[in-house]
């Protein structure tokens, strides 16, 4: 059937009566890349944490795979959904950096080798080889959030789901995980993205959901979605930085075009350089 | 006489033999707007924890040169004194909550330096409004979201009044509106009279509030000077630093057209771009 993740008519009311999520409704296809964004407290990590089943509808459905969250367990669910939280130190329970990478693909019951041959290509696709040895919580923020990563990724989920996953990364790693989700985004994985980071997304993703007060106010490309004010307005959101420099500089060529990143801003740019583009 | 001085200092965490900090030498002078940035492990964060003590005093380690607050040395002042003059807001708030409401959370560090009822709840009040948080007074801090917390945490530490605001990574949980108005109200703490050290990455928002920038890598100061003159520079760049994308725009355009001067805020660059262009003064 393709669909990866459905939601219908979600509701969510907290213990504490705050109703975090009001009615969404959501179908996200195998081998999507999507990203949602939205203010604190628009629901985000809520609607996430449905995903895997660690919080259950108060009212309507998720189907995971077609698997009503509801009539499963969440190791049942983890085993084909990962999720990357945000705030590592809650992740870790091992002494270990190498142990806490083992420590799912253990409990799933793989061989002895492969476990030892995943970990090792994990870590040193992170940078974490060295740290081996050492306790999660010695790393620096940076380094746990790799670590979180990596503990996900070497099990193989098929729907990858990050929150927040540069925060607190320099450029070389937000490279790296760019080029992470290209390549398990070719390898048909889905990927969900939770994130402030809209340069990020618009560099990578083509579909972009954005939330606010609980609800789903947008759900489509980038470009349609970014270069429209009462959105952004409604979502608290900030232009990224390319769109924000065209909006500020009110050059109508450039306003039409409504470049995304570095790459299409410059060959606007070249374009009006060249006089072939439409000075007024 | 500058209100922080860290003179020749290197540093090794307890068991580690590759140093944390090496050679660091720099200068922070009553009301400069400090920013430091450089990749994931170079040394950020435990840089501004030599600020008020927390290194060496908590962390133990090999302390070699001296950091001087207010021209005294830390390692002979406890971490409680030298926290009346510098304030630290850390990257995650919630290492940093105590309390079960944030009205508590803010009384917590007035009640331990003594102050009078009065004070407290005036200060209490001024912080609340500042940071646009009054509607979550009776909340639970935990039970916020991060971005929330975080404001609680910087409310907590703004109403004690220390001379230098020392935040590391302060925006990282925030959403970009709420980090744009969080960073602005860091530029307005400033320009009150408030010394400021920004640990930040989100470098398009806070560059043109920062007079001084120092960039680490491997624990060393690689490059320091006015963000102007080192963010459009290729050691930049080299060392991961996340340029604001405009900067990296007209650098790849240098070849094909003069730019004067590079830009350092949104504003600025859409002038730079429109001089490019030849949308001149006519706009």
């Amino acid at each position: 059937m393709g669909e990866a993740i459905e939601v219908r008519n979600l509701w969510y009311i907290y213990p504490n009566g705050v109703v975090a999520l009001k009615g969404i409704n959501l179908e996200i296809r195998l081998g999507e890349k999507v990203a949602i964004v939205g203010p604190n407290g628009a629901g985000k990590s809520t609607l996430i944490k449905h995903f895997n089943g660690l919080l259950k509808p108060t009212k309507g459905v998720v189907r995971v795979f077609g698997v009503d969250t509801r009539k499963t367990t969440v190791a049942t669910l983890a085993r084909r959904i990962g999720i990357v939280f945000q705030n590592p130190y809650h992740q870790f329970f091992s002494e270990k950096v190498w142990d806490e990478v083992a420590f799912a693909l253990k409990n799933f019951g793989f061989p002895e080798e492969t476990i030892r041959h995943r970990v090792t290509k994990v870590l040193r696709l992170f940078d974490l080889y060295d740290y081996a040895d050492r306790s999660p919580f010695t790393l620096s923020s940076g380094e746990m959030r790799r670590l979180a990563m990596a503990s996900i990724l070497a099990y193989d989920p098929d729907i990858i789901v990050f929150d927040e996953p540069t925060v607190g990364q320099d450029r070389f790693h937000k490279e790296k995980i760019r080029e992470y989700i290209k390549l398990l985004s070719s390898q048909g994985k889905t990927i969900i993205l939770v994130t402030h980071d809209i340069d990020f997304v618009v560099e990578e993703f083509d579909r972009l959901i954005v939330m606010s007060e609980g609800r789903i106010i947008a759900d489509g490309a980038p470009r349609e979605i970014l270069y429209n004010e009462e959105i952004l307005t409604k979502a608290s959101l900030i232009l990224p930085q390319i769109p924000r420099l065209v909006k500020y500089s009110e050059i109508p060529f450039l306003l039409k075009h409504k470049p995304l990143t570095e790459d299409e801003l410059l060959i606007a740019v070249l374009g009006i350089l060249r006089g072939d583009g439409g000075r007024c | 006489m500058p209100i922080i001085e860290v003179d020749n200092l290197t540093y090794y965490y307890p068991g580690s033999s590759k140093p944390a900090l090496a050679n660091i030498s720099l200068n922070v002078e009553k009301g400069d707007f400090l920013l430091i940035t450089g990749p994931s492990g170079s040394g950020k964060s435990t840089l501004v924890r030599t600020f008020n003590g927390l290194i060496p005093h908590l962390f133990g380690g090999r302390f070699e040169g001296k950091v001087l607050v207010k021209g005294k040395d830390t390692r002979y002042c406890s971490v409680a004194e030298l926290s009346k003059t510098v304030g630290i807001v850390f990257q995650d708030p919630e290492n940093q909550i105590l309390t079960l409401s944030v009205e508590r959370e803010i009384a917590f560090g007035l009640e331990n330096l003594g102050l009078p009822r009065k004070v407290i709840r005036e200060r209490m009040e001024k912080v609340l409004k500042d940071l646009n948080i009054v509607h979550l007074r009776e909340r639970i801090p935990i039970e916020l979201s991060v971005g929330e917390q975080q404001k609680v945490i910087v409310a907590s530490i703004i109403a004690m009044m220390p001379e230098v605001l020392v935040f590391d990574e302060p925006t990282a949980h925030m959403d970009p509106l709420s980090a744009l108005k969080f960073l602005e109200l860091v530029h307005e703490l400033n320009k009150r009279g408030y010394t400021v050290v920004v640990v930040e990455h989100r470098l398009d928002l806070v560059a043109k509030y920062a007079n001084k920038i120092i960039i680490l890598n491997n624990g060393r100061i690689v490059v320091k000077g006015e963000p102007r003159n080192i963010l459009p520079s290729d050691i930049a760049e080299e060392c991961g630093v996340d340029v604001p994308r405009y900067i990296r725009f007209f650098k790849r355009i240098s070849n094909l057209a003069k730019i004067s001067r590079y830009p350092i805020s949104d504003e600025e660059a859409a002038e730079t771009l429109k001089e490019v262009l030849g949308y001149g003064r006519s706009y």
